[in-house]
């Protein structure tokens, strides 16, 4: 998606001739990927990926997309319309200002005596591929913003797991967990596997804002993670949460009460997916009678198998909340059939009772 | 950068034109080829890809019941399809049988992912290379002729030519274009309100699905699912009208991305009421799929049987960055049925990557070779981008007989029932003539009118259990120490199956094998060239631009036909240096190209 030619023919929305910036968006998305964040951001709607290339909103900047998923550029290295050319742009200095989006795990390729784990388009001298480790080294120095889309690109994720032969891990742990752009910003750390789709637009919505100076310093969390969206945790905002709080534990995926006992991680992760909701505020993982697997933190996938087998830490507190949700239900029972009756009042007849005199 | 021109030093006089990466697919795939321009022809075709992730390797010693959560992860945009093939595997190997509303739920699920992949990649990925901006920069004779000529089926999608259809696939600035971004949210939500979320699912479960089975939840389902049925009704003569066109403007155009009829299709939506997931059962309740397995060979269908197609599965290497396996410990020497299992065979593969630099004069890729063995020959299979071989083999079965769907043994019959502004609708899918880049795509097409159709039989059937009160969605089971496992389905881009192995209680061996690989594939150790290589070096080139402006359309027209998946092709490479053979050039292309 070349943004920047829709921009051209008519979009740009500056005032009495006055040109707003162009924000370049460098996308890699040959880490070690599924390409499942990209797929996930086509599905945002606040704002939607069109939104923020046509400019819907007010005040941002104008931006050209440089994204392998949906790019109208697809022409041959030595021809016309050549995807890649941007990137070497990129490194040239030739557009500035761009932010690099960075999707996927990134591999050690020190561990291997020849060839590469990935790569991203070839090296015109050795025509060999050039590695997504090559590129960030080239381009992240130059980069007024790096963004980690997805679990992969932020802490190694799932490629990352125990016994991976690639040594994989996540852009903060290549590029240094105190590294900074030419802006002066961290990376930019959306954690999920894959990214919830609003989450993704609103952070790249607000570095446009960021960039154009409408908006403070992107905050962020020592994981690097936007505060605003990975502040709660899942439990704190799952509507199954009133069941844990009774003491009602499914004891199988049949059930609409607290999956803790069958696999939730949800009390102790950092996500806002059931208050959120997936899309549209429709879907989402507990809430929905999915299981958390922590998809969107530092220690996820290791630290949380067996996935449906229940958290250790869980044992504890839920027994507890067995206990005293027993005698909190009986109590609610009790208020439950007061309240679920009408009062008395509410009845036909020639006299009203409800407390009104009436004047005749 | 100035475009330049490379002349291949080997004294062809052929032009060396590479597109790495390409855009508009999924993953990180290149193209290098050689070009002739004096015949308009491509001479020869190597692809890549440069990610390798190495799936079977972690997996193994993992707790089986993580298995459908991790391989879902292999792709972002069917990872779901991997998670509903993982999950019909550990049902085989701890031999549970799920509750039906469960499965009519994972129907359902799957039926949308269908609806919202194909509508995605066609609309948004595909339908660039057809929009109006593209054919102006490769075709501009064409453009010409397109607002010239009217659409056949006006009347049914309101663009009155077909070059006013072609705008409306311009990227961004296209109504349609817009309009199928909005109709890729909705399905996903219909996807999410089955499995929970999208690509990923988190209700899925061995055993059947943690999904809240309510009225609510299927009238919120099926209130999307008539809209998309409406939206169907608008977008398959739309289609029809676009393809059929470019036969019309550029005779010869069959020609584009056309190879041998060698489809492959595991099948796809079990059906409750004959589903065991038993091995012993298989190729039973293989026939009784909403699509049938089969395997057609220049249009003659070889089995229908999974078993069969199970046992003759073998992976071949060749030209892959992998140490072979030769002398490896077997896992699965006979199937549950006594059957001799081949050491080549995924239960018994072993994966063991072994990174070095590309040569495509030697091993320059990722991604293996399977192929299926007929008894006499390794057939490199493909998948016409899955809704070709869905379509044909059902088509060819006739065994499909569920009211909005009838399969004739022919040809395929979708019934879409009345919607808000439009009458009850019948759409004929017959077996085309050749399997090529326009009759992949127009597949496509009538597939999201069929997956539409099941959804509304799955939806009826779904609701009939929770109206009669059978709400449970989930059956317990026990993962036993020792077991074998086998799932097969139909991903978005065709044939996929995982086959695990487990002991002592662990994943002892995982390897899925989804539709890229094979699509993919590269030359096997006998030498058998991958479908892509015969379908690119096919193709040839109708596009007017001289070397220095050349895109390549009809080459990218080809690959996207198959509509590439690279997280699940791992890597591939597409022929080597084989010289092709000569063809005529195209009748109408010289009065076009001027």
């Amino acid at each position: 998606m070349s943004a920047a030619t829709a921009v051209d023919e008519g979009h740009g929305r500056g005032q009495a001739g006055e040109e707003p910036p162009l924000v370049h968006l460098l996308w890699i998305n040959a880490g070690l990927s599924c390409d499942g964040d990209s797929v996930s951001l086509t599905n945002a709607m606040q704002p939607s990926i069109e939104e923020i290339a046509l400019g819907a909103l007010p005040g941002l900047p104008r931006v050209a997309v440089h994204w392998p998923l949906i790019d109208f550029e697809c022409g041959p290295v030595q021809g016309a319309d050549t995807f890649i050319e941007w990137f070497f742009k990129g490194e040239r200095g030739e557009i500035d200002p761009f932010v690099l989006v960075i999707e996927g795990s990134i591999p050690n390729e020190k561990i291997k005596a020849e060839g590469y784990w990935c790569g991203f388009g070839d090296d015109p001298d050795t025509g060999q591929p050039i590695t997504t480790s090559e590129w960030i080294d080239r381009l992240a120095p130059k980069a007024v913003a790096v963004v980690a889309a997805g679990t992969c690109a932020t802490y190694g994720g799932i490629h990352a797991m125990a016994g991976n032969p690639t040594g994989a891990m996540g852009v903060p742990d290549y590029l240094g967990w105190d590294w900074k752009s030419t802006a002066g910003l961290p990376v930019v750390c959306v954690p999920g596997c894959p990214i919830q789709p609003d989450n993704l637009s609103e952070t790249l919505t607000y570095l446009l804002y960021q960039l154009t100076g409408a908006a403070p310093m992107i905050p962020l969390d020592d994981k690097l993670r936007p505060a605003w969206l990975f502040g709660a945790t899942v439990h704190e905002g799952c509507d199954r949460a009133g069941y844990y709080e009774q003491g009602q534990f499914a004891e199988d995926y049949n059930s609409p009460q607290c999956l803790v006992k069958v696999g939730c991680w949800g009390p102790v992760v950092k996500c806002n997916v059931p208050k959120r909701g997936w899309m549209n505020g429709i879907g989402g993982c507990p809430n929905v009678g999915g299981i958390c697997i922590a998809c969107t933190m530092p220690g996820f996938p290791d630290k949380f198998m067996p996935f449906m087998d229940a958290p250790p830490g869980s044992k504890v507190s839920s027994t507890v909340s067995h206990s005293y949700g027993g005698v909190m239900r009986k109590l609610r029972s009790i208020t439950a059939s007061t309240v679920d009756k009408e009062p008395k009042w509410r009845h036909t007849g020639r006299r009203i009772t409800t407390g009104y005199r009436p004047p005749w | 950068m100035a475009p330049t021109k490379t002349v291949a030093g080997d004294g062809s006089g052929l032009v060396e034109m590479s597109w790495d990466p390409i855009t508009r697919i999924v993953g990180s795939l290149g193209i290098h080829t050689k070009i002739d321009f004096k015949q308009k022809r491509v001479a020869e075709c190597y692809s890549t890809s440069s990610v390798f992730r190495g799936y079977s390797v972690f997996m193994r010693g993992k707790d089986p019941r993580d298995a459908h959560f991790i391989t879902s992860r292999i792709c972002g945009i069917c990872g779901d399809n991997h998670a509903t093939c993982s999950v019909y595997t550990q049902n085989m190997a701890y031999g549970v049988k799920p509750p039906h509303l469960g499965e009519w739920i994972i129907n359902l699920g799957e039926s949308a992912e269908y609806m919202f992949d194909h509508n995605i990649f066609q609309e948004n990925l595909v339908g660039v290379d057809y929009c109006e901006k593209m054919v102006r920069e490769t075709n501009p004779g064409v453009l010409e002729q397109a607002e010239r000529t009217e659409a056949p089926h006006a009347g049914e999608h309101g663009y009155r030519t077909i070059a006013d259809i072609m705008r409306s696939l311009n990227p961004l600035e296209g109504e349609f274009y817009r309009e199928a971004l909005q109709v890729s949210r909705y399905t996903r939500e219909m996807f999410c309100l089955m499995e929970g979320r999208h690509v990923h699912p988190s209700t899925l479960y061995p055993g059947g699905v943690g999904t809240v089975a309510s009225v609510q939840l299927f009238t919120d389902y099926l209130s999307r699912l008539m809209r998309y049925v409406e939206f169907m009704k608008r977008v398959v003569p739309l289609h029809d009208d676009l393809f059929d066109f470019f036969y019309q403007a550029m005779p010869g155009y069959e020609e584009v991305g056309r190879r041998r009829v060698l489809l492959g299709c595991w099948g796809s939506m079990n059906d409750p009421d004959h589903c065991d997931f038993t091995y012993r059962n298989m190729s039973d309740w293989g026939r009784r799929m909403f699509v049938t397995p089969g395997i057609i060979v220049d249009g003659k269908l070889v089995t229908n049987d999974l078993t069969e197609i199970n046992l003759g599965i073998r992976i071949l290497l060749g030209s892959s960055y992998y140490d072979d396996w030769e002398g490896q410990e077997l896992f699965v020497p006979h199937d549950p049925l006594g059957n001799p299992v081949d050491p080549r065979h995924p239960w018994n593969q072993h994966t063991i990557p072994a990174p070095q630099k590309r040569d495509f004069d030697g091993k320059y890729s990722w991604v293996m070779s399977p192929r299926w063995f007929d008894g006499t020959d390794h057939l490199a299979l493909d998948t016409g981008g899955g809704p070709l071989a869905r379509l044909w083999s059902t088509a060819l079965n006739g065994l499909v007989d569920i009211g909005y769907i009838k399969a004739t043994g022919n040809s395929v019959v979708i019934n879409l029932p009345r919607s808000m502004t439009k009458p009850e609708t019948t759409f004929e899918w017959k077996i085309p003539q050749w399997s090529n880049a326009i009759e992949r795509n127009r597949a496509r097409t009538y597939f999201q009118a069929y997956s539409a159709a099941m959804a509304l039989y799955f939806a009826e059937k779904a609701l009939e259990e929770v109206r009669a009160g059978r709400t449970q969605t989930w059956e317990k089971f026990e993962v036993p120490d020792e077991s074998i496992g086998c799932g097969f389905s139909e991903a978005v881009r065709g044939v996929l199956s995982h086959h695990m192995v487990i002991r002592d209680g662990k994943i002892a061996n995982y390897h899925p094998y989804p539709p890229t690989p094979w699509n993919a594939s590269v030359r096997d150790s006998y030498g058998t060239p991958g479908p892509y290589e015969d379908a690119v070096q096919n193709t040839p080139i109708f596009e007017e631009n001289p070397p220095e402006n050349f895109k390549g359309i009809d080459i990218m027209r080809t690959v996207r036909s198959f509509d590439p998946c690279l997280p699940c092709g791992v890597h591939m490479y597409l022929g080597g240096g084989r010289s092709m053979q000569t063809m005529h050039v195209p009748t109408g292309l010289s009065g076009l190209a001027g």
